[in-house]
């Protein structure tokens, strides 16, 4: 085969005849240079991870149940490591006991540590229950915390007042800090719901939101004028007042004993795509009390709110009310007032999976035209769930898992997006690429407003419109000398 | 819940001194399930290392621990910023069953290729000593491929608190230490050793002393380089700050190189100056005393008249302090009474007996001392002594404001340059900033005095 230099690409006998990489650079012959993907060179490392570990997700579902202190299983670190980081989007006490494992823990079991562990909780925060995560380390040692519980609570019946003892298996390498919090409120419903005749109530596991959220979903469900319980809910633990004594666990949270009654609830609905049935625990209530399950993802726009109040609908057998159908209203007239701002902006959306689908839903219904969804999850699901929750996506748009920021930046670089949507541990992409970062989700370390920023309902997508519209307004206004006064 | 008395746990009672007798105890492992505000090894090691600038720090284990340490600190660096990536071989269970020296090895490699630093610092973390990596083994090996140095550092959380990671740190600096095979020492030189260039802190500090005649060898580990390491050796003198971090490597460079060590404290004018004139003393060069006097005199002349509204609005309102070390108390409690504040509670998580009885000693009498404290403890006692001010980190951030008390963070997230004298101006302003603020008159404890 002859090549535009002369040369020839294939194997010939005189080596001095072959066409080399560096000539085909130049005559374009010879087969195409392999493509590099779109997030660069693989890396063995994770490089500025885009997720934590499992027991932070299990610190968050204990934190909303009502007095409830998480204890963590394994070192002193891996506690105070969690605290200072939820702290710093919360911006509230968030204490998390730990057993404080040493040498002799992690070669002879860890049984002692969490003995003595328990019984200073006990004493100390007086808790209506104890959320037990276990660590990587005890994981790995093979600690059987489950019945380590069993024991202490045989050991210690009558001599001293113990509290519901809740614990959930959630070694850091098997899953992100979203499977830790799936798993631990599996978890709770497994240790805690029982069966019985049914009532009439709903049960909502609302996934990892804000308190905001939290509170809008309780406002929404108010308002259909039905019994309900939504598990866990920390958003009145994690955004709560200023106080004038020190509470030793903050007031708030879901009770146990709407927990327990969650068998005999007459729906569940679990805000939720990407999840395995395995770590669902509106699947676990189906498979032991076959509760009615309806799963939809996070109402994040329009279109999954939608179906989300279609569901309350069905359950409740009464209409939207007013005064949501009335945000509805304005949230489209909203839509309308700013869509030629929205309209074909490039946005690179990156947090948890079900965050992330909810999110690029809805920067899809309003004109935004999403260029890599990205998450550090590894669920195998975010591309399926994406595409069905927002079917007008671009089949071009890249939809990743398993990836971190250091992957996330190499894209950005190449697909040159208008902004960035996540939370705040997107800021060093923002900043090296001068692409602006419009923080949402958690967590949010350099911003005042993490507890308080809406994602959910019609109320939500309100606040995430203006928000995002309002960004590209100030861009176009600042991007050029004239200083329109009017945009 | 709320409204209840807040009981000491009967383990906890010794290791605080709320007057009387002395009989304090410290350095013990934290009580399991006392919500200690301490860490681990892992934090210690990480701590120590994480401001060397151009070096790679990679975390073995699973995520969380890297995730935890990404970008945490203040520290700046004047040049390269490797520092503030993380890394991790983000084990997965398969790693776990299998063992992860390959993955380490691979994602070793490929780090250095891409970032090539100058030295790689290979963090253990709890699982790796149980799953029996060699970790030593495989630094070994791409160190010998890479030609930069490799050194694991041998920081599982478990093996105790800081200062054990501490060690492990300055076990791994050490290693580095001397690599340049130059040995003579340095005139006039000093190490700057435990200050972590926080908000460019060790740039203010180095300053008044090249001002002195001065010359700064190498600062560990604040604005870190390899090659700055590799010097350590050739000075004449440690200074040393931080009670506990980087005291091995002095040990261990004196032992070695001969150097001698001092302690030093770069917070507040008293201290910021005996800094000064104790490097002055050891040199017995009256050149180098009066250009530390002229350093001083300059600074003090335009502070003094600065902090002065500063000191007037705060005169007599009550502190509380907090710290990872006991050395920054006695600095902390000196600061505040320059600016007209008491110290009524005082503690560390990582002190020493010793530390305390000269605490105790510094204080007012009634002070109340607290060793390994938590969130309730503080909490009692941030209510029992009515303060209006708590200094101390993120993790005592929401105690104080939850109780409606001001907060000024002393720790190594802070943004605000805090040593030198311009740190004493910018101290003032932070804890102004928050104690003078009338968003207090509407938290529940005002309003009950009221």
């Amino acid at each position: 085969m002859s090549c535009k230099c002369g040369k020839t690409c294939a194997p010939v006998e005189s080596p001095a005849n072959i066409c080399t990489t560096e000539d085909k650079a130049k005559c374009g012959c010879g087969p195409a240079p392999e493509a590099t993907p779109l997030t660069g060179k693989n890396f063995t490392a994770t490089r500025n991870a885009c997720k934590l570990c499992a027991p932070l997700g299990a610190c968050l579902a204990f934190r909303g149940i009502e007095g409830c202190l998480p204890f963590l299983h394994g070192s002193q670190g891996c506690a105070t490591y969690i605290r200072r980081y939820m702290i710093s989007h919360f911006r509230e006490p968030m204490d998390i006991a730990s057993s404080n494992f040493g040498e002799e823990s992690v070669v002879f079991g860890g049984r002692g540590n969490l003995n003595e562990g328990l019984k200073h909780v006990i004493e100390g925060y007086k808790p209506k229950v104890i959320g037990i995560a276990t660590t990587c380390l005890a994981e790995t040692i093979g600690d059987d915390v489950h019945m380590y519980v069993k024991d202490f609570i045989k050991e210690n019946e009558g001599s001293i007042s113990i509290p519901h003892l809740l614990h959930a298996s959630t070694p850091s390498y098997a899953g992100s800090h979203a499977d830790g919090y799936q798993w631990a409120v599996r978890a709770i419903v497994d240790q805690l719901a029982v069966d019985g005749p049914n009532e009439k109530f709903i049960g909502v596991f609302p996934g990892m939101i804000s308190p905001a959220d939290l509170r809008h979903l309780r406002e929404i469900m108010d308002d259909f004028g039905m019994q309900f319980s939504i598990v866990p809910d920390y958003s009145d633990p994690l955004d709560g007042p200023v106080w004038g004594e020190y509470h030793r666990i903050p007031e708030g949270g879901t009770p146990v004993s709407e927990i327990s009654k969650l068998g005999r609830a007459s729906a569940i609905i679990e805000l939720a795509s990407t999840i395995a049935d395995k770590q669902s625990a509106a699947t676990l209530l189906d498979e032991k009390f076959s509760t009615a399950v309806f799963r939809v993802g996070l109402p994040i726009g329009i279109r999954q709110s939608d179906k989300f109040y279609k569901v309350l609908e069905q359950i409740t057998g009464r209409p939207t009310p007013a005064k949501h159908a009335g945000e509805r209203g304005r949230l489209i007239d909203a839509y309308v007032d700013g869509h030629k701002y929205a309209f074909g902006k490039k946005v690179v959306i990156f947090g948890e999976e079900d965050f992330v689908v909810g999110l690029t839903a809805f920067c899809a219904e309003i004109g935004l035209k999403p260029v890599l969804c990205a998450s550090g999850g590894k669920s195998g699901k975010l591309k399926t769930c994406i595409r069905d929750a927002a079917p007008e996506l671009d089949p071009e748009t890249e939809i990743l898992e398993g990836v971190d920021f250091a992957e996330i930046e190499v894209a950005v670089n190449h697909l040159k997006p208008d902004l960035l949507i996540g939370n705040s541990k997107g800021f060093s992409v923002s900043r090296k690429t001068s692409v602006p970062l419009v923080r949402v989700g958690f967590p949010i370390h350099d911003r005042v407003s993490g507890s308080r920023t809406l994602h959910l309902g019609y109320r939500g997508a309100q606040r995430l419109f203006d928000t995002l519209v309002d960004k590209l307004m100030e861009m176009k206004q600042d991007g050029n000398d004239i200083g329109y006064t009017y945009i | 819940m709320a409204n209840e008395t807040i009981n000491l746990l009967e383990k906890r009672k010794r290791q605080i001194h709320e007057g009387g007798e002395f009989v304090m105890e410290a350095e013990k492992q934290s009580l399991a399930g006392s919500v200690s505000q301490r860490s681990c090894s892992f934090c210690g090691s990480r701590v120590v290392l994480y401001p060397i600038a151009d070096a790679l720090h990679v975390v073995h284990g699973p995520i969380g621990c890297a995730s935890y340490t990404w970008d945490i600190r203040g520290s700046l660096s004047s040049g390269p910023e490797l520092h503030r990536l993380s890394f991790s071989t983000d084990m997965q269970e398969k790693d776990v069953i299998y063992g992860g020296e390959t993955k380490l090895y691979h994602a070793l490699i490929e780090l250095i290729d891409e970032y090539k630093p100058n030295a790689a610092f290979v963090y253990t973390t709890c699982i790796i000593g149980v799953i029996g990596d060699d970790v030593t083994a495989i630094c070994k090996k791409v160190e010998a491929e890479k030609n930069i140095p490799v050194i694991a550092v041998d920081s599982e959380g478990f093996k105790g608190s800081k200062k054990e990671g501490y060690k492990a740190a300055c076990d791994a600096l050490f290693k580095i230490v001397g690599t340049d095979d130059v040995k003579e020492k340095v005139p006039k030189s000093i190490n700057i050793l435990g200050d972590f260039n926080i908000a460019g802190e060790i740039w203010v500090i180095k300053d008044y002393y090249e001002r002195m005649g001065v010359e700064v060898v190498c600062s560990v580990s604040g604005d870190g380089r390899v090659e700055d390491i590799r010097k350590a050796g050739r000075a004449q003198l440690n200074i040393v700050q931080c009670s506990g971090s980087v005291s091995n490597l002095a040990k261990m460079l004196e032992h070695e190189y001969g150097t001698p060590m001092m302690r030093a404290s770069y917070f507040g004018i008293e201290d910021m100056s005996k800094a000064l004139y104790d490097v002055a003393d050891f040199f017995n060069d009256d050149e180098m005393h009066d250009a530390a006097a002229r350093v001083i005199q300059e600074e003090v002349t335009q502070l003094v008249p600065q902090l002065a509204p500063y000191r007037k609005d705060l005169k007599g309102k009550k502190a509380a302090v907090y710290t990872g070390g006991a050395f920054k108390v006695f600095s902390l409690v000196r600061s505040l009474r320059t600016i007209g504040m008491d110290v009524v509670i005082a503690g560390s998580q990582t002190g020493s007996v010793e530390d305390y009885k000269m605490l105790m000693e510094l204080c007012d009498p009634g002070t109340v001392i607290l060793d390994d404290t938590n969130p309730l403890e503080l909490a009692k006692y941030v209510k029992e002594k009515n303060v209006d001010l708590f200094i101390g980190g993120v993790k005592e951030r929401p105690i104080a404001f939850k109780l409606g008390v001001g907060f000024c963070d002393h720790n190594h997230e802070r943004k605000e340059a805090l040593a030198g004298f311009i740190g004493m101006l910018n101290f003032a302003k932070e804890v102004h900033s928050s104690v003078m603020s009338p968003v207090w008159q509407f938290a529940p404890r005002k309003q009950e005095v009221t």
